[in-house]
């Protein structure tokens, strides 16, 4: 018996150039009791989906055809019809609890609040009610925590509190939208816990969107796919992802790296070669390996002072403790945590953009971060290069595409002819599988992948021995991060260079790295080879990471 | 404040001759001298600030180079009416500049809100004495009904002569004190309206729109809430400005108050006047901000409790 | 070269701001009032029919002319004649010339000054950014009319009053620029921090790229936008200020007399009837001021993502 029928749903926006079709003839129902997972990539519709079913479409969208009916009523009938229900019989819950929260209130004013909207309680009663619903989603110390504010919350906490008010008028229906992706692993799963018990304890119909394609394999039963706008299949989890029958489900799921082996390339199935033309390897003085240690971390330490927020006793943040590994030279290495591990800020200590608190690094027998004379530290610059993890801030956006991988260039070879440098900067387009014409072009013209590769070209310009990567990939969607991958590891392995991973997604990591470093409030849990580390790991911490990651092959574990 | 301070007391050394300046061309060389004596002219610099600052604490400031009198009692007498003045104008700037703010910022696109803003925007455009004058000419001139100049009779309450409780005193009020405001105002409505529209699209705006809360509660217990934070440090700011305004239309509609004075002080470069001014405007300053603090420190509960992070 | 210029126009055309613009009256009217003000004023030797300045053509026999449209008004004088006889129209011209060229230079003055502090200020941190803040503090506690009447007081005490009266447009124009760069240091600070966190930021420094260099060539061209607003914004009441300062006598000399000063002296015959000679200034000015914060206004909505 379904609860929510979605009936050849359209939502368009009609915008100054074109209009953009986020949803077309969309079909799909969810009952009471089960978890029906959304999912797709940046663009699918996904999200415009379930703020349909709330009639909370950002302008200029609008619902052109189609009708959504909810425990047998057409919720659009009468415009009347949605705001009654809204809290009542649907509740919503957003991706960033930070946000999500009205900093001024107590969670327990904006609880009663929603409790005396809907439900006719005394202050005493809503009270109460609201008491109880916090300890239902897990906090402890329900009475006292109910006069916070928001910003007394964690993370994972908050998030408890945004669920707590999406249910606290018993609505019948749930619609998570990205509800963990803001979160770290462990407070992910469990969140998704509390989402599947409350399922089950409130026999609640819930919709899970997400991009997350192991969050979706441990967490739903039936699964919906979209890609722009269209559902392109649709039926039990285990099937779906175990056995996929549309194109687009099986290239997506091809492209999700595996968390239990590894491999060497992904299968990315769009693509029309599958041969690599670096033809800047014409100009590339690529160095024979020698089994030595590229870069030596001893004894790395950074800490800050937060002085914003203390007064006189200024608290420091130690970001990194007494931290040391090596990297030989033409390795893969990993730097894998949780949000506020470290890992972001010894990248940042390896490439000089921070000063350490203390203790040395050394690149190539030299220690780096003492450097004083500003032409040494440039010859030392042009042998160590990054790319980000955020494709939109990592380019300037006022200067063209030429211009961003000419500055490099520019700096270290002052005598370059500008056909010569042309050439140079060509090859390292197409080394990208970049056209030629790109470099004509500004930034905000090309896709997140294609930034990234955009910075990649600009990383390379220098030809550099090391080759830093923070989260390159995070950000970008499945398929894309399938692409910028198997385009590192051939750059890699056609130019010899070594490559220092930063990543907090362990199935990443996996697949691009030869060695690991797990990293934990800035101390180091356990270094080991890759395989080792997944197959027997020996640190608590890491077994634990392990465990909670939300992994696809776990539709083939039974329940 | 003590930057202040520092500031008045070398307009007072170093910006000509003081000695010059207060007497007449006639002075003998010699009773200059005494003068200089006498006023410890004479003494080390560092002595003399000392000086300055003890004296200012208590309110002497010297003696006016032009009007040959003591400036702190100048001040005594010209401070009713420019508070007076500076009060009333902060009332209507805020409630009315707040009132149209919300209105405009939570009906974006009506009619009524189109025509407020032109109405704001030609407020800002429109210089404060050119109000003035077109309020003088309108209410004066032509309809007759409100006086153009002065304060009408005042109330001596001591040491306070307030014009609040006389007719005359509250008729003369009404035209300097609209236009001081108007400035103020279209600029606390265009702040506001744009704080307004900010919040609108935030999330847990969103959220709680989505958990069914009626808009109007939306629109007066969050969003408003949240609105007035940074109008709270502007409305300080605001007052500031107010004084300083003051200058202009004291002098528009010559208003016995310390605005006037001062730009007499300006035109005749008479410097303790100049120098008492700066330290009362800055005390007056110091003690909005000090204001404005407090009032955060109870509104904004992340200031109040620290948070977990 | 060719190809280039005419796709750097099409691209001018095909933009967004463009768009908004051909689409938005106001800003097309108030950008057109102001050509043409501008206009006027460079030109005006040749545009106004008189000059006033000229104590040969005056003739007081013509003083207090009405405007053309009233009872006793003439032709010649569109706008009818002060107390000495000068046209109306001519002064007005003349008195808006230099309200426009004070204006400008102030404002131009406090562009570069406080960009130039904010973004070194924003760039640097450290002691330097906290002392270079405070000052910016202090100073916008204190509102920029007093602030220049303080530093016009000052420069009268110092300088002797002949030497005064010829440099007073340079005194004005830095008076009044000293009174508003604390608002571009702000604004380019604030700006810079944005900028400066932003991982293009971070690829350059990697690169090896010299501070100067960063800040000129990455973070400049990135803080533009909400300056040129507040710049706009920033003129006209720079215009304001040194009409208001003119108007209380303390801005530019009788012998050059803006906006504010044409104002001031109308005054004193409006209760006698004579209204024009106070009116066309006043509201001359108040058009440029409010063409000027229209476009302003515009800039600012086209300008800034976040409000769609």
């Amino acid at each position: 018996m379904s609860f929510l029928k979605i009936n050849n749903l359209s939502v368009n926006y009609i915008m100054r150039k074109e209009t953009v079709f986020a949803a077309q003839n969309v079909q799909f129902d969810v009952s009471k009791g089960e978890i029906l997972g959304l999912v797709g990539e940046s663009g699918s519709g996904k999200s415009t989906v379930g703020n349909a079913i709330i009639n909370l479409i950002d302008e200029p969208g609008k619902i052109s055809e189609g009708s959504i009916f909810i425990d047998n009523i057409d919720i659009y009938r009468d415009p009347k019809t949605i705001k009654t229900l809204r809290g009542k019989k649907i509740g919503i819950i957003f991706q960033d609890p930070q946000t999500s929260l009205n900093p001024l209130l107590t969670v327990g004013e904006q609880l009663i609040e929603t409790i005396q909207t809907h439900l006719n309680l005394n202050n005493g009663d809503a009270r109460r009610k609201a008491i109880n619903l916090l300890e239902e989603v897990g906090i402890t110390d329900a009475e006292n925590r109910f006069d916070n504010y928001p910003h007394q919350f964690s993370g994972g906490m908050r998030q408890r509190v945004v669920i707590s008010l999406a249910l606290c008028c018993e609505p019948e229906l749930l619609i998570a939208d990205e509800p963990t992706t803001a979160l770290d692993v462990s407070i992910q799963s469990q969140i998704l816990e509390l989402i599947k018990n409350l399922t089950k304890k409130r026999n609640l119909a819930v919709i899970l969107i997400t991009h997350d394609m192991g969050v979706i394999a441990e967490t739903t039963d039936r699964v919906a796919v979209m890609k722009k706008g269209i559902l392109v299949e649709i039926g039990p989890t285990k099937e779906v992802l175990g056995n996929p029958k549309a194109e687009y489900t099986k290239s997506l799921v091809s492209s999700v790296p595996p968390t239990n082996k590894k491999i060497n390339r992904f299968n990315v199935i769009n693509k029309i070669d599958n041969q690599v033309n670096l033809k800047i390897l014409n100009r590339w003085k690529k160095k024979e390996l020698i089994d030595q240690n590229l870069i030596e971390v001893k004894n790395l330490k950074k800490s800050f002072h937060d002085g914003i927020f203390s007064e006189s006793s200024s608290k420091d943040v130690i970001a990194v403790d007494n931290v040391s590994f090596n990297i030989k030279e033409g390795e893969s290495f990993g730097l894998v945590g949780e949000s506020g591990s470290g890992k972001s800020t010894i990248a940042k200590m390896i490439v000089n953009l921070f000063k350490p608190t203390s203790g040395e690094i050394y690149f190539d027998k030299v220690c780096i971060n003492k450097i004083r004379d500003k032409n040494v530290m440039l010859k030392f610059r042009r042998q160590i290069q990054m790319i980000f993890q955020d494709p939109y801030s990592s380019l300037n956006s006022r200067m063209k595409v030429y211009d961003i991988i000419a500055e490099p260039i520019r700096l270290h070879n002052t005598l370059i002819k500008d056909h010569e440098l042309k050439d140079y900067i060509n090859n390292l387009l197409e080394s990208v599988e970049l056209t030629k014409k790109s470099a004509e072009r500004y930034p905000h013209e090309f896709s997140g992948g294609q930034r990234q590769r955009i910075s990649i070209a600009r990383a390379l310009a220098t030809q550099p021995r090391l080759l830093v990567c923070d989260e390159p990939t995070s950000a970008l969607d499945v398929s894309i991060q399938a692409q910028i991958l198997n385009l590192l590891k051939d750059l890699q392995e056609q130019l010899n260079l070594t490559i220092l991973f930063i990543s907090h997604d362990l199935p990443v990591v996996r697949q691009m790295c030869d060695r690991i470093a797990v990293l934990r409030y800035g101390k180091l849990c356990e270094i080991s080879d890759t395989e080792n580390l997944f197959l027997n790991p020996s640190n608590s911490y890491t077994k634990e990471l392990l465990d909670l990651m939300p992994k696809i092959e776990s539709i083939y574990e039974t329940r | 404040m003590l930057v202040v301070a520092f500031v008045s007391f070398s307009l007072f050394t170093f910006v000509g001759d003081p000695i010059n300046n207060m007497v007449g061309e006639e002075t003998s060389e010699k009773e200059r001298a005494e003068l200089r004596v006498t006023l410890g002219l004479n003494d080390a610099i560092p002595v003399q600030f000392v000086r300055f600052i003890k004296n200012a604490s208590k309110g002497e400031f010297g003696i006016s180079y032009q009007l040959r009198r003591p400036v702190s009692e100048l001040i005594t007498e010209r401070l009713p009416a420019t508070l007076e003045l500076v009060f009333v104008s902060a009332v209507i700037a805020l409630v009315a500049g707040i009132l149209l703010g919300v209105y405009t910022g939570i009906n974006r696109d009506s009619f009524t809100s189109n025509i407020i803003l032109g109405v704001s925007l030609l407020g800002v455009s429109l210089p404060t004495f050119v109000i003035g004058i077109l309020l003088i000419y309108l209410f004066s001139v032509i309809l007759g009904i409100l006086p153009s100049f002065g304060r009408g009779e005042v109330v001596d309450l001591g040491f306070w002569k307030t014009g609040f409780l006389t007719l005359s005193g509250l008729k003369a009020i009404i035209l300097p004190s609209i236009t001081l405001s108007l400035f103020q105002m279209t600029y606390i409505i265009r702040l506001v309206r744009a704080e307004m529209m900010e919040i609108l699209q935030t999330d847990y705006i969103k959220f709680a729109r989505a958990r069914g809360i009626s808009e109007n509660k939306i629109q007066y217990r969050h969003a408003l809430k949240n609105g007035l934070i940074p109008v709270i440090t502007i409305a300080g700011i605001n007052i500031g400005t107010l004084v300083a305004f003051s200058i202009i239309t004291e002098t528009v509609f010559q208003w016995p108050g310390m605005g006037f004075l001062f730009i007499q002080a300006v035109k005749f470069v008479d410097i303790p006047i100049m120098s008492a001014y700066l330290v009362f405007i800055a005390f007056i300053f110091v003690m909005i901000n000090f204001i404005v603090d407090i009032l955060y420190y109870f509104i904004d509960p992340r200031i109040r409790i620290k948070g977990t992070e | 070269m060719q190809n280039q210029n005419l796709s750097f126009i099409n691209k001018i055309i095909d933009s967004d701001i463009f768009f908004s613009f051909k689409k938005s009256p106001t800003a097309i009217i108030s950008s057109l009032i102001l050509v043409i003000i501008f206009f006027c004023s460079f030109f005006v030797e040749i545009i106004a029919p008189y000059n006033p300045f000229d104590p040969s053509s005056l003739s007081l026999m013509d003083a207090f002319t009405p405007p053309s449209w009233s009872e006793g008004g003439t032709r010649n004088f569109l706008l009818g004649t002060d107390g000495q006889g000068r046209d109306m129209l001519s002064t007005i011209l003349y008195g808006s010339r230099i309200s426009l060229i004070v204006g400008f230079s102030a404002i131009l003055f406090s562009l570069i000054l406080g960009v130039a502090l904010g973004l070194t200020a924003g760039y640097f941190g450290g002691r330097y950014e906290m002392f270079v803040m405070r000052i910016t503090d202090v100073q916008l506690t204190i509102p920029s009319i007093l602030m220049a009447l303080l530093v016009d007081g000052i420069a009268r005490g110092i300088i002797s009053r002949e030497l005064h009266d010829q440099m007073a447009i340079y005194v004005l124009i830095f008076a009044i620029g000293i009174s508003e760069w604390p608002q571009f240091a702000r604004v380019s600070r604030a700006a810079t921090l944005v900028e400066k966190n932003k991982d293009y930021v971070s690829a350059s420094t990697i690169i090896g790229v010299s501070n100067l260099m960063i800040m000129l060539r990455h973070i400049l061209p990135n803080i533009l936008r909400p300056i040129l607003v507040i710049g706009t914004i920033g003129l006209a009441l720079a215009i304001i200020a040194e009409s208001t300062l003119s108007f209380l006598g303390v801005g530019v000399p009788p012998t050059t007399p803006s906006l504010g000063t044409l104002i001031r002296i109308g005054n004193d015959f409006l209760f006698s009837g004579e209204w024009w000679i106070t009116f066309f200034p006043a509201i001359f000015l108040v058009l440029l001021a409010f063409s000027i914060n229209l476009l302003g206004d515009w800039m600012r909505d086209t300008l800034n993502p976040k409000l769609k």
